[in-house]
């Protein structure tokens, strides 16, 4: 790192989230707002690691029921058969659709699992005041932030399918339990991603050059 | 070379503090250390957002208003725009995941573009409009939870799941949904809320660099 490297917080100035000025908030305490735009000013995102766990933790809980209760149910006159989220993208596999499976496979099991793994890392690397690849882990929260909305996907799946078969006689799809465990799911990881305040990830780097 | 008359700004993402760059028209600058996008240099970014905005409101209209596709199975037929099938659902009992889609795919949409063509139509004659510093606001924090994009997607993966059981007769909403989450996305490459607030500047007369 060279000496010039200085961030707004080691000055005592704040960058403010919406407009982007940069100003000295007042002092004294108080909450500060921008000059040019009135937004409260924040040097980091408020109690952004407490606020980022406490939606992981309710994620992981909620994942389980997600992953183990039914997501799908759809029967006609020859057949009936529930799904959970991974029974359901086998039974596309097995049935040649192949293209979907892989996109429901990626949407539904893989962004969800990495990006409470993701998470995780970040918030755990910060409380330990990690010095380790910073510029990896502010990729790392970039990327969840890109694609943890897709997970989505299945949600709208399921919505269209239950309400456009439901009407038939001969044909029926229902949601499961699982589906909206799966969406708070898919909310609580997209609410932690956006608590967490990727400004923490370098902030170590600065402490350890004032010692 | 570095100008002292531009300001000093703070990377969104690291905290690192740099003096700005002028941009060729185009043209993007990132933290240096970081690499995250601090801001761009988008020629005409207002009048183009408008143009983008209000052919997006027209297709949220007919995305809205027509049935996506319709499946037909010995006769019987069934088809549905986006709003029947969110009632639909919420009448079988899923409250929740019919608030999450009406939310997500309806609600927020319409309020960015609402709102998109209030703020873009009132600068193009040359004043700020009452509340533009909540509305850029409050569309910064809305941004993430709009998913036309993703329930494009659903659909096609609908489409082909349905096609295994049904006949599919393709809706005029489908190829609205289509246009409108490329409009979308047309909106958010062209738009830079920072022309907005060097506006801001300009008309309060207050000084920037700092
Ligand atoms: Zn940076």
């Amino acid at each position: 790192m060279s000496a010039v490297e200085v961030t707004a917080a080691e000055l005592g100035l704040c960058s403010c989230h919406v407009c982007a000025l940069v100003s000295r908030p007042v002092p004294g305490g108080g909450p500060s707002h921008c000059s040019r735009c009135g937004s409260t000013l924040h040097s980091r995102k408020p109690a952004s690691v407490t606020r980022s766990w406490a939606f992981l933790i309710a994620a992981y809980i909620l994942y389980i029921p997600a992953n183990f209760m039914i997501m799908m149910s759809t029967g006609s006159l020859v057949s009936f058969r529930s799904d959970t989220i991974l029974s359901g993208v086998v039974y596309l596999w097995v049935t040649g659709f192949w293209a979907i499976a892989i996109i429901v496979f990626i949407a539904s099991i893989m962004i969800p699992i990495l990006k409470l793994i993701a998470i995780t890392l970040l918030l755990v690397s910060v409380q330990r005041n990690s010095t380790w690849r910073p510029e990896q882990r502010t990729k790392l929260y970039r990327l969840v932030e890109l694609v943890g909305r897709w997970s989505m996907l299945d949600i709208f799946v399921v919505t269209l399918l239950a309400a456009l078969v439901q009407m038939q006689s001969l044909a029926i799809v229902k949601a499961g339990p699982a589906a909206v465990a799966f969406g708070a799911v898919v909310v609580l990881t997209m609410l932690s991603a956006l608590y967490f305040d990727p400004r923490l990830i370098w902030d170590p780097l600065h402490k350890e050059r004032k010692l | 070379m570095p100008d002292t008359h531009l300001p000093i700004i703070a990377c969104h993402e690291c905290d690192l503090l740099q003096r700005e760059i002028l941009l060729r028209k185009g043209d993007f600058a990132t933290c240096s250390r970081c690499g995250s996008v601090l801001y761009r240099n988008l020629p005409e970014s207002l009048d183009r957002t408008l143009a983008f905005s209000l052919a997006a409101a027209v297709m949220f209209l007919l995305a809205n208003t027509f049935p996506i596709f319709g499946i037909e199975l010995q006769g019987n037929r069934m088809a549905m725009n986006l709003v029947e099938a969110v009632h639909s659902v919420w009448n079988q009992e899923m409250k929740l995941i019919a608030l999450l889609v009406l939310i997500t795919t309806v609600l927020i949409p319409a309020f960015e573009i609402i709102m998109m063509i209030y703020l873009l139509m009132s600068l193009k004659f040359q004043r700020m409009p009452p509340g533009a510093n909540l509305i850029l606001r409050m569309l910064q924090s809305v941004k993430p939870w709009g998913m036309v994009e993703i329930f494009m997607l659903g659909v096609l993966v609908s489409l082909v799941k349905l096609s295994h059981d049904f006949i599919i007769i393709p809706g005029v909403a489908i190829w609205s949904f289509g246009l409108l989450t490329v409009l979308i996305a047309a909106v958010a490459a062209s738009f830079n809320p920072r022309d907005i607030w060097i506006n801001v500047e300009r008309e309060t007369g207050r000084e920037v660099s700092g």
